[in-house]
């Protein structure tokens, strides 16, 4: 840029050209980070959160009498376990691998869960039994309701180990 | 004057836009085949080779989980040429990654990342993550066994990343697990936002470039006469983009691209593994504590090769292979001791005791993060004490023997990923995975 002005408030101009210039650069970081949040915000979930209404997430998996006691049975679907500990309690297991998000299989034979993935195994109430797994499988409260088990799927919990209030009695 | 006289020799060309990105005259030492091997080249004809067969597979792709899938067996079984024109833009995409990688080290080792060549050095990382990315969102789209786990896996190693990792990855995800959201932003980064970036930073690369002076060249050959663009390194590309295009029009009629299963979300094949290049990551994870192997190792190496060109550097031996004599063998020294300890490493984390049910009340945070961190760095600083001593090392041949490990020891790591982790990512022998 040429410089116009060589008087004596020469000094005072280009204060004012300076503080301009940041002022132009502020700006610009501003516009930008203002962008970037715009694009994450373009990303994110709300896509999908907007399509279902409130109550559909609540899924009916079968009827209480189905599961009997000491069984292990699988819902692909909704990709879970239902658990029925042979008190009677329920559980309802995600059955994504909280290691790497891989689908872990129920073992009959060896009454545990396994993770093709890196070998992580659990056992029936999702408590880890070897790593990498870096805590139990997360959990599903479980309703029981008019002789119905039905799931909320939106209240998928992560835990730090297994306790008996996460199971659910029938009455 | 001189210009006057080639303007119309540059108008009668067609392509005289395309020349523009080159210099009108070159010296002759830097086209020498071995100084660069048309690395650099390859990696642009690579992209505008993405570009184009990208563009016609958009023609029949469907970005829905319901139909991805179908869409691409439609491609394969009932277009002409469709099978070919997947295959190509696949083994090309893996070519890009791999051409790429190797520009960079031809980067490393002729020295061609000091000043006045940093900012060259800066966006050509940025390009290399861009390739990588372009890989990985691609990698999706086919929506089969293979793809979707290998991005559930890999896009689950950002859980680990501490305080910020979930919302990265739901971020990306557009949800919490991959899905209509995941496929619909992985589609839209990999045919408009990332092509576009590396386009345009591409451009900025080759500027820069132009204004070092064009390819580094060793200093006894920085006096060598400077020759016609057109037809001396016009030709020389040529040939380069010739034998490239053909070996792979070969190898893809000869070997089809991998579809697997339709994917099944409740179903993991078994093993489930990331995508070739993040296989280095995740043998990393078998090995440390998540928070060393995905955030600890890779943002020191890309803090590292940041900082890279700005380090005070006394001795002249750029665009010099391994820098001299004593450079070449340091280096060969480097990379058999890269190769021997990231194996021998491996194989005594195979072989002794997990330290997490050893000590079971120390936290895994101590047991595979600080102490075998302490390990690797007491063998590391070791290492260059002896070869310093021995070879009495400058400067950039002790940075150069650092990079060598690094660089070897993720390939070793990769390669055994890759090769020899078999069901439950237990280590096995090749034929046996």
């Amino acid at each position: 840029m040429k410089k116009t002005v060589e008087s004596n408030d020469a000094t005072s101009e280009k204060g004012r050209r300076d503080f301009l210039k940041k002022a132009w650069k502020i700006l610009g970081v501003v516009a930008a980070a203002e962008f970037v949040f715009f694009f994450i915000s373009l990303l994110k979930p709300s896509k999908e959160l907007k399509k279902s209404n409130p109550g559909s997430t609540i899924r009916i998996i079968g009827n209480i009498e189905d599961f009997l006691p000491g069984t292990v049975t699988p819902d692909r679907i909704n990709k879970l376990y239902i658990l029925r500990d042979s008190k009677g309690g329920f559980l309802a297991l995600s059955l994504i691998c909280p290691h790497l998000g891989c689908s872990v299989l129920w073992d009959e034979t060896r009454k545990q869960f396994d993770c093709p993935c890196h070998s992580s195994a659990f056992d029936r109430y999702g408590v880890v039994l070897s790593s990498p797994a870096p805590r139990p499988l997360d959990y599903y409260p479980v309703i029981l309701e008019e002789g119905k088990v039905k799931v909320d799927l939106s209240q998928k919990a992560k835990r730090r180990k297994f306790e008996t209030s996460q199971l659910t009695y029938a009455i | 004057m001189e210009q006057n006289l080639t303007t119309e020799k540059q108008i009668a060309n067609p392509f005289s836009l395309i020349l523009h990105l080159h210099p009108r005259k070159v010296r002759k030492s830097a086209l020498r085949f071995n100084l660069t091997f048309g690395l650099g080249g390859m990696a642009a004809l690579l992209v505008v080779l993405q570009v184009v067969t990208g563009l016609l597979l958009k023609f029949h792709y469907e970005p829905s989980p319901e139909n991805a899938y179908n869409s691409i067996l439609n491609l394969q079984e009932s277009l002409f040429f469709g099978r070919v024109l997947r295959n190509i833009h696949h083994w090309s995409a893996i070519a890009l990654v791999w051409i790429a990688f190797l520009h960079m080290l031809r980067v490393i080792f002729t020295g061609a990342y000091r000043k006045p060549r940093h900012a060259s050095w800066i966006f050509g990382l940025v390009l290399l993550i861009l390739v990588v990315l372009s890989n990985f969102t691609g990698y999706l789209l086919p929506w089969d066994q293979l793809s979707y786990w290998a991005v559930t896996v890999s896009t689950s190693l950002l859980t680990y990343v501490p305080i910020a990792g979930e919302f990265i990855r739901e971020t990306l995800l557009g949800g919490k697990e991959v899905g209509q959201p995941t496929l619909t932003n992985f589609f839209n980064l990999h045919t408009g936002v990332l092509p576009l970036l590396m386009i345009i930073i591409m451009g900025y690369h080759f500027w820069r470039i132009r204004k070092a002076g064009g390819v580094i060249v060793a200093e006894k050959d920085r006096d060598s006469p400077m020759v016609d663009t057109d037809p001396h390194l016009l030709n020389r590309e040529f040939v380069v983009a010739m034998v490239l295009l053909a070996s792979l029009s070969l190898l893809s009629s000869l070997l089809d691209a991998p579809l697997r299963e339709r994917a099944n979300p409740s179903f993991s094949p078994n093993p489930a593994k990331a995508p070739w290049y993040f296989m280095g990551l995740q043998e990393l994870l078998i090995h440390f504590h998540p928070f060393f192997a995905i955030v600890g190792f890779p943002v020191t190496v890309l803090a590292a090769a940041c900082w890279l060109p700005y380090i005070k550097l006394e001795d002249r031996n750029q665009g010099i292979w391994f820098l001299s004599d004593k450079g070449k063998r340091s280096a060969k020294l480097a990379l058999a001791s890269g190769i021997f300890l990231t194996v021998l490493f491996i194989g005594l984390s195979e072989l002794l005791p997990d330290p997490e049910l050893l000590l079971p009340f120390v936290p895994s945070l101590v047991t595979k993060g600080f102490i075998p961190f302490a390990i690797l760095s007491v063998t590391l600083w070791f290492f260059l004490k002896q070869i310093q001593k021995k070879l009495s090392l400058n400067r950039s041949e002790i940075i150069q023997s650092v990079i060598i490990l690094m660089i070897v020891s993720y390939t070793v790591l990769t390669l055994t990923g890759i090769f020899f982790r078999g069901e439950g990512m237990n280590l096995m022998w090749p034929w046996k995975v």
